[in-house]
């Protein structure tokens, strides 16, 4: 019974304590700050209404000049409409969308230093990396119909936040469907 | 690194655990354990008379009730108070029913302590295991953890994994529409938690370094998707990949030379290999589909990923040079975000049927699959370094919390934060 000593584990030998010096205590919080830093400007934040083409010139961000006669207010009205809205697991974009994604298409092509960004979104169901790569696919299949109708690529970005930026915070389809979506953000200028 | 090197970094990372927070800013709680636990006594460390910043019986008692195949008596149905085994006497034991029995001794020693431990059998009468070792003032509790690692080796055949950390992400909302990211790093029973990088932007992916000393994950914080590679100790990082497109999901391989991760600057999401010494990038899938989630056997050969080439979510698995890759899985519509245990005879992954996410797991050997939770929105699994319990993210009363569940299904357990929500737990291998 006297032999159950076993010295054969000294984990932290205090000479460590010396050899280490101070450096050990410094807190890593630097990487954070940066971080944070970034956060200031947040104009493309899912979850704030974005700038209107063309900034702050025009009582409403949406330009009637570039839009011909009658059709003027239509074309406002799907102008101001800058979110598509996706099934599950889909990148397919629902004919009823195209319109709005025409309209905005007529507008690029007719204002060529106006940027957007395309932010792809997905629902919360399924693993964070696939729905980056699904909400990637939905703001591709958007730039690719803007590209098709005669907007230069590049004037169009894309970025895909998956489920991390959810428009609609609920567990269920009604917020679901909320969050499948791509956003159509333009750059202010 | 040299070796002391290393154990500066290991003993500096103490320091900070230590000195982060005293308190648990996750709560576990077992949901279900196993039937026919062994009853064992955890005596509380003598003598006595020292204000110890750590009762390290507690935190023994605790990993072993959490490890769901012991179950502590409780302290006051503890009938004496050994420290020394002069003072055991095995016929109390054997009264409380108690299978095993553990005392010890914690005393100053220099500016820490020496803390010494002895296992008994009660019914044969006989010590299983007994050392001595020396703590460090802030190390207490890490102690504790690896004294309870040495008692479920003794006392089960398997390594413990109570000395181990988790990395996870916890989201807080600030302000309306304004939400905290942080990435966090705690001891494997919650405490000690720290941030390790913190942003108002999506924080995703972490990874670990097979060494325990980094973190790999993608960060939002311009805008776009990049990946980092982030020294905890020093806190100071370098930006891996910030490529056009996706920069997502690292994988750092098992010998730290390489990450795999997956990019989309060629046209969709694809899986790439990066030797991180020259940062010269091996693209090693070309499909039409998201191609994604690599994961690194534990030999380093085989790379396994999510792919929706067929259809829907499965997954593949390929040599880590490239080449053909096979279908793992056929069951269910949806199984992604697969991972190896650390013998690489099983995968678990997110297995989704019926509008419902769980964790599942695949023996390779026999293709049995086994769902093991019973969640509708279960993700993010992750093997403990000794392949006895699954960490993943679960949804509960609309917040996210952590959950562990044995690779059997049997104990489950659930770690919630205090406030907004945790996810994307990774367990970080045993520290070296």
């Amino acid at each position: 019974m006297n032999k159950w000593i076993k010295l054969g584990l000294i984990i932290i030998p205090m000479v460590m304590l010396g050899a280490c010096g101070t450096t050990g205590a410094k807190k890593p919080q630097g990487a954070g700050a940066a971080g944070e830093g970034a956060v200031g400007e947040a104009p493309g934040s899912a979850t704030t209404m974005p700038m209107g083409p063309g900034g702050g010139a025009e009582a409403t961000p949406l330009p009637g000049g570039g839009v011909a006669g009658g059709e003027g207010s239509e074309a406002a009205a799907l102008l101001s409409k800058r979110v598509v809205y996706f099934d599950f697991d889909s990148s397919t974009i629902h004919d009823q969308d195209r319109a709005i994604i025409e309209a905005h298409a007529n507008y690029l092509s007719q204002h060529p230093t106006v940027k957007v960004t395309l932010e792809g979104h997905t629902d919360e169901r399924g693993t964070r990396e696939y729905n980056i790569g699904l909400g990637e696919r939905r703001a591709d299949a958007v730039k690719q119909m803007m590209v098709l109708m005669g907007v230069s690529p590049s004037q169009i970005s894309t970025v895909s936040y998956g489920e991390e930026r959810p428009a609609a915070l609920g567990h269920d389809e009604s917020a679901w469907h909320l969050n499948r979506r791509v956003e159509i953000v333009y750059e202010a200028q | 690194m040299s070796l002391l090197q290393r154990l500066c970094v290991v003993w500096g990372l103490g320091l900070l655990l230590a000195a982060g927070n005293a308190g648990a800013a996750l709560t576990i709680e077992i949901t279900q354990g196993v039937e026919g636990a062994v009853p064992v006594a955890v005596v509380p460390f003598g003598p006595g008379g020292v204000s110890l910043p750590v009762d390290v019986a507690e935190v023994i008692a605790a990993d072993l009730r959490r490890s769901g195949r012991f179950a502590p008596v409780a302290r006051d149905d503890l009938i004496a108070r050994p420290y020394e085994a002069s003072q055991v006497n095995f016929r109390d034991w054997r009264l409380v029913k108690a299978d095993n029995l553990i005392i010890g001794k914690v005393t100053p020693f220099g500016a820490g302590y020496t803390v010494q431990f002895q296992l008994f059998d009660v019914f044969r009468g006989v010590q299983l295991s007994g050392y001595s070792m020396r703590s460090g003032a802030a190390d207490l509790r890490r102690t504790a953890h690896q004294i309870a690692d040495m008692i479920y080796e003794t006392l089960t055949g398997e390594p413990g994994a109570f000395a181990t950390r988790i990395a996870y992400i916890t989201v807080t909302d600030v302000a309306a529409g304004k939400r905290r990211y942080s990435l966090e790093v705690a001891d494997s029973d919650g405490y000690n938690p720290r941030p390790v990088v913190q942003s108002m932007q999506p924080l995703m992916s972490p990874s670990w370094s097979p060494d325990g000393t980094r973190l790999a994950y993608v960060s939002f914080e311009t805008k776009r998707p990049r990946i980092y590679t982030q020294e905890l100790h020093s806190g100071k990082r370098q930006l891996i990949a910030s490529f056009s497109g996706i920069n997502g999901a690292p994988a750092w391989s098992p010998d730290g030379s390489k990450m795999a991760l997956v990019l989309s600057k060629d046209g969709n999401p694809e899986i790439y290999v990066m030797d991180l010494a020259s940062k010269r990038l091996r693209r090693l899938t070309d499909s039409l589909g998201i191609d994604t989630e690599p994961a690194w056997s534990p030999d380093g050969r085989t790379i396994i990923f999510t792919s929706d080439r067929g259809g829907t979510p499965q997954i593949y698995r390929m040599s880590a040079d490239g080449g053909r890759a096979a279908r793992l899985t056929f069951e269910g519509a949806y199984n992604a975000r697969a991972s190896f245990s650390a013998d690489g005879h099983t995968i678990a992954m997110v297995h989704g049927e019926n509008n419902r996410y769980r964790i599942a797991v695949l023996d390779l050997q026999n293709g049995a699959m086994q769902v093991l939770t019973d969640g509708r929105l279960d993700e993010s699994p992750s093997f403990a370094p000794n392949g006895r319990m699954i960490i993943y993210a679960t949804e509960e009363r609309n917040r996210g919390v952590l959950a562990a569940v044995s690779v059997d299904g049997r104990v489950k357990q659930r770690l919630s934060a205090r406030e907004g929500d945790a996810r994307e737990p990774v367990w970080a291998p045993i520290r070296q």
